[in-house]
């Protein structure tokens, strides 16, 4: 919230996004036919908190959420990775399809699921007690994954995520003495690394400095040509620079709901409902 | 006309003092007083044992710790003889004390992750209460059971013990005497120490960080893996503390030991046979018929023990506090 | 947007399948256990348990495998693992509840809780002879010990919270080091200190003061945690009003913190009531009442149970356990008074 850019105008911010709409190369062949959510509820316990939500997020784009604090735009997104149920008390309904294949189908084993749907959360969380090169390939280590290489492995999703230039000396050295920015991109490395289809991104860089925020934005831009990414902002500049497409959340005191979803320079330039209109314009919120 | 602004010294911090109140110094005084009971205790435990054990100490020197007799007895002059070492005891004391670590550790790790991670709510707090409870209860309830009900099956264990494994000298006997042995001691330890391993491991599981946890699961873990690779680095220093603690009380535990075991003044490393010992439990063996040379002794052995238990806590509490001052 | 016809759901708990499975698995199990067990030589509870858990183990691994692939297997393992754990401990505590109620409860009778031992001998038949006398002589040392260990343990938890003096580091750490005296050394150093130095003899005051070393750490700990706890408002309203130190906590804090502090008082009681080796050194035995503590040995439940034990006869060791049926009982209810006690604090 403290970055300069004038978000007096919501025609400045479409034309942030349109700009990055012409510089999307055709991208290199999307992995599956992406994610798509049908009807999603969530509650806590009694608490409705999320209701009716549909979105389809098409394979190799970015996906803004945007919102008010509290409209249910976390609660959402980790329903899309089935972390909503690690909250005791909670229940669902709806689907969620992945590749056309429902993930909450009872039977499926989940921590497949999680493999194709990788998330990177608001506070980088590296583990402390291994080593960068540890973390990075500690999901492998966890789904039993074997591979024949793990040092190519380990340098590719390092450049992916932005941060290998920084640590290629210091592979050995613990996760705890690098800088936020470095953690979070540690962090996005170690997703990468299992190979996921889709990406969600739940505030990446509102606990980061602003210069760390450009290098991770860049990094979302590069990684979407090869994966789906869905990320919760509450950044509406942000999502103008890396998104493809903005849906906004609102909660008029009840359960969450989606109010619409667009092309991002349509959003902020000609929203067709109202509320998003007066959030976008920095009415509320 | 001068453009600068007029120079600014900050002012130095005034001291603040307050004269207390006549009412509020004698409540200072006799709280003060009061708290410096705990320093004159331990302080005058240690003097009175050290004063009362002095001439056996002096007699023996460094003998007491090392050499392995105990026996005092008036020779054909009329003279009195005494030697006195420790060593047997102490040894019987650290055997016993692993074996009951071996087991419990091992155990109380198991319940603490079951209660922390896959016990459902109700027999969650249903377990946690029982497991309260059994700390306090008494050591000579532990010292019944452990005779007459854990002996009769423990002997049958270790006779398969030793049928099975006898060709290592650890499990081997020079009797088929399995009674009462080092074994079925530290059984009883054991058994007596899990729950505050339980307690302190416990504690420290549910105190994981959130985030880290989250994360292994992001990236696909099972349960099992995320405690592998994120809640036991993090509670290790903590299960090593609460370890160390419950390996203080077992070195002390007195008439739980002396039920099951049969004290017998030699140093013995076959656990499955029915000889051992421990510092506590010697000292009161022989306090009823002690003369006055004996007790001096044993007064010194007890000094020796209150030493080790000391070093034992103190050690155990800087590890867990270093737990808690790094947060890892 | 009608959120009357959804339904919540949770797809990820457990399905009539997953639990159809497992009951199978318990039952082929329970099946390979007789089996195996019928066809080698093992015999016992013991070859019971085990096989069945290994069977267990397999077969359900197996259906695990199928299900979730290796990875599955392992984490199938450990959770079996952990529940292994926590059953064999609830064994242990279950086997020493139950036999210190079955054996006990045979000795329990009138006789038992109102004669003392002076006209009976360790030989003699239940019915002939009781514990009064060591009910009696425990009640007076926990009181012995509550008169001297609590002014000692709260006023110095009171240093340590209100007055944080320069000392208060080192004194936490001997309070600390101080809870991890054995209960043998307690006992033997007022031997050391008192009996074999002033014409003191073994009394139930003596047996007090070996109480208290064990009591105060247990009372300052649990007294410091409460007061902690009281906030600081209070006391800051008291001194603001231009009351003393000395009064706000008096007529604020303390009070405030009352229902906790009894709690502090009553744990340390526990701590202290089942203990035996200390007072073998101090109190001696004694076979009647001795309403003396100053002069004379004098008798406790555990010591009576100690040498019940170590006196070997059938009758006496039936004493023994009906007095540890009792001593239990005793313990267990000052326990559930410290938690009923506790959680009125916590709720304040």
């Amino acid at each position: 919230m403290s970055e300069k850019i004038d978000r007096t105008t919501p025609s400045a911010l479409s034309a942030v996004s349109s700009a990055r709409a012409e510089k999307k190369v055709a991208g290199t062949a999307p992995l599956g036919t992406g994610l798509e959510a049908r009807g999603v509820h969530a509650w806590f316990d009694k608490h409705h908190a999320l209701s009716d939500v549909s979105l389809d997020f098409s394979a190799g784009t970015v996906t803004a959420l945007i919102g008010p604090s509290g409209c249910g735009k976390s609660t959402f997104i980790r329903t899309l990775n089935r972390m909503h149920e690690f909250i005791p008390d909670t229940s669902m309904a709806g689907q969620v399809l992945l590749d056309g294949k429902d993930i909450y189908e009872p039977g499926i084993d989940v921590t497949k699921i999680r493999l194709q749907i990788g998330m990177v959360f608001q506070k980088p969380n590296p583990f402390p007690s291994m080593t960068i090169g540890e973390n990075v390939l500690s999901g492998l280590k966890l789904a039993q994954i074997k591979t024949s290489n793990p040092d190519e492995l380990m340098e590719e999703c390092l450049t992916r995520a932005g941060l290998w230039s920084e640590v290629k000396d210091r592979l050995d050295a613990h996760a705890g003495g690098l800088s936020g920015g470095q953690q979070q991109r540690l962090c996005i490395a170690r997703a990468l690394a299992v190979k996921p289809k889709v990406l969600l991104m739940d505030e990446p860089c509102s606990a980061l400095d602003p210069g760390s925020t450009l290098r991770i934005e860049e990094t979302i831009s590069q990684l979407s040509k090869s994966m789906t990414i869905v990320i919760v902002t509450h950044n509406m500049q942000q999502a103008a620079r890396v998104s493809d497409y903005t849906a906004f959340f609102l909660s008029d005191g009840g359960p969450g709901q989606m109010i619409e979803v667009g092309p991002t320079n349509e959003i902020f330039s000609r929203p067709r409902d109202q509320r998003t209109e007066n959030y976008v314009t920095g009415r509320f919120g | 006309m001068s453009l600068d602004a007029p120079e600014k010294t900050t002012p130095q911090a005034r001291k603040i003092t307050t004269k207390p109140r006549v009412s509020d110094q004698i409540f200072r005084g006799v709280v003060t007083a009061f708290s410096f009971s705990a320093l004159v205790i331990l302080a005058l435990i240690a003097l009175f044992l050290f004063l009362k054990g002095f001439s056996a100490l002096k007699a023996q020197g460094f003998n007491f710790i090392t050499s392995f007799e105990w026996n005092v007895f008036v020779d054909d002059t009329g003279k009195e003889v005494a030697h006195f070492g420790l060593q047997a005891m102490l040894v019987g004391t650290v055997v016993i004390s692993i074996i009951a670590l071996l087991i419990a550790v091992p155990l109380a790790v198991l319940t603490a992750l079951f209660l922390t991670f896959y016990a459902p709510d109700r027999i969650k707090k249903i377990l946690i209460t029982v497991i309260d409870l059994m700390a306090a209860f008494p050591s000579i309830l532990y010292g019944l059971w452990g005779y007459f009900v854990l002996m009769p099956m423990a002997i049958y264990w270790a006779q398969l013990i030793n049928k099975w494994l006898g060709w290592i000298y650890i499990f081997d006997v020079p009797e088929p005497i399995f009674s009462r042995s080092p074994f079925i001691a530290g059984i009883v330890l054991s058994v007596m120490i899990i729950p505050i391993i339980t307690s302190v491991s416990r504690e420290v599981f549910s105190q994981t960080p959130l985030d880290r946890v989250q994360a292994a699961y992001a990236l696909g873990a099972t349960k099992w893996g995320m405690i592998r690779a994120v809640v036991l680095p993090f509670g290790a220093n903590g299960v090593v503390g609460g370890s160390m603690l419950a390996l203080g009380r077992a070195f002390g535990e007195t008439v739980a030991v002396f039920s099951v075991l049969n004290i017998v003044y030699r140093t013995n490393f076959q656990v499955l046979y029915t000889q051992g010992g421990n510092v506590a439990s010697h000292i009161i063996q022989r306090f009823g018929e002690a003369g006055a040379t004996e007790m001096s002794a044993l007064i010194a052995a007890g000094l020796v023990l209150f030493m080790l238990t000391l070093l034992v806590n103190f050690f155990a509490n800087y590890i867990v506090t270093k737990t808690v001052k790094s947060g890892r | 947007m009608s959120t009357t016809t959804v339904k919540p759901m949770k797809p990820w708990a457990a399905t009539p399948r997953d639990r159809a499975l497992t009951t199978l698995s318990v039952v082929l199990a329970a099946l390979s256990t007789f089996a195996i067990v019928a066809a080698t030589p093992m015999k016992g509870k013991i070859a019971y348990f085990f096989v069945f858990f290994i069977a267990w183990l397999v077969i359900d691994s197996l259906f695990v495998l199928q299900k979730n692939g290796v990875k599955g297997v392992g984490n199938g393992f450990a959770e079996k693992l952990t529940f292994l754990g926590a059953l064999i401990v609830m064994m242990a505590v279950s086997s020493i509840l139950w036999s210190a109620i079955s054996r006990g409860a045979a000795g329990l009778n009138i006789a038992y809780f109102t004669q003392n031992m002076r006209n009976a001998s360790i030989f003699d038949p239940i019915g002939m002879g009781g514990i009064a006398h060591a009910i009696f002589g425990t009640l007076l040392l926990i009181a012995i010990a509550i008169a001297i260990s609590v002014p000692m343990g709260i006023l110095t938890a009171l240093y340590l919270t209100e007055i944080k003096g320069k000392a208060a580091g080192l004194i936490q750490f001997l309070v600390q080091a101080m809870s991890g005296v054995p209960s043998v050394v307690a006992g033997l150093f007022i031997y050391a200190a008192v009996i074999l130095n002033t014409p003191l003899r073994p009394s139930a005051f003596l047996g007090g003061l070996a109480l208290t070393i064990l009591m105060v750490p247990t009372v300052t700990r649990t007294s410091q945690e409460v007061l902690n706890l009281v906030p600081r408002d209070l006391r800051e309203a008291g001194l603001a009003m231009g009351a003393t130190q000395w009064k706000t906590v008096a007529l604020v804090v303390v009070p405030a913190a009352r229902s906790g502090l009894i709690t502090a008082v009553i744990l340390g009681v526990a701590r202290i009531a089942g203990e035996t080796a200390p007072l073998l050194f101090t109190v001696g035995t004694f076979d009647s009442y001795n309403f003396n503590p100053f002069v004379g040995q004098n008798s406790a439940i555990p010591v009576i149970i100690w040498s019940g034990l170590n006196a070997g006869s059938a009758e006496s060791i039936q004493r023994a356990w009906s007095a540890i049926l009792i001593l239990l009982i005793v313990v267990l209810v000052i326990f559930v008074s410290a938690r009923i006690f506790g959680k009125k604090s916590m709720k304040k």
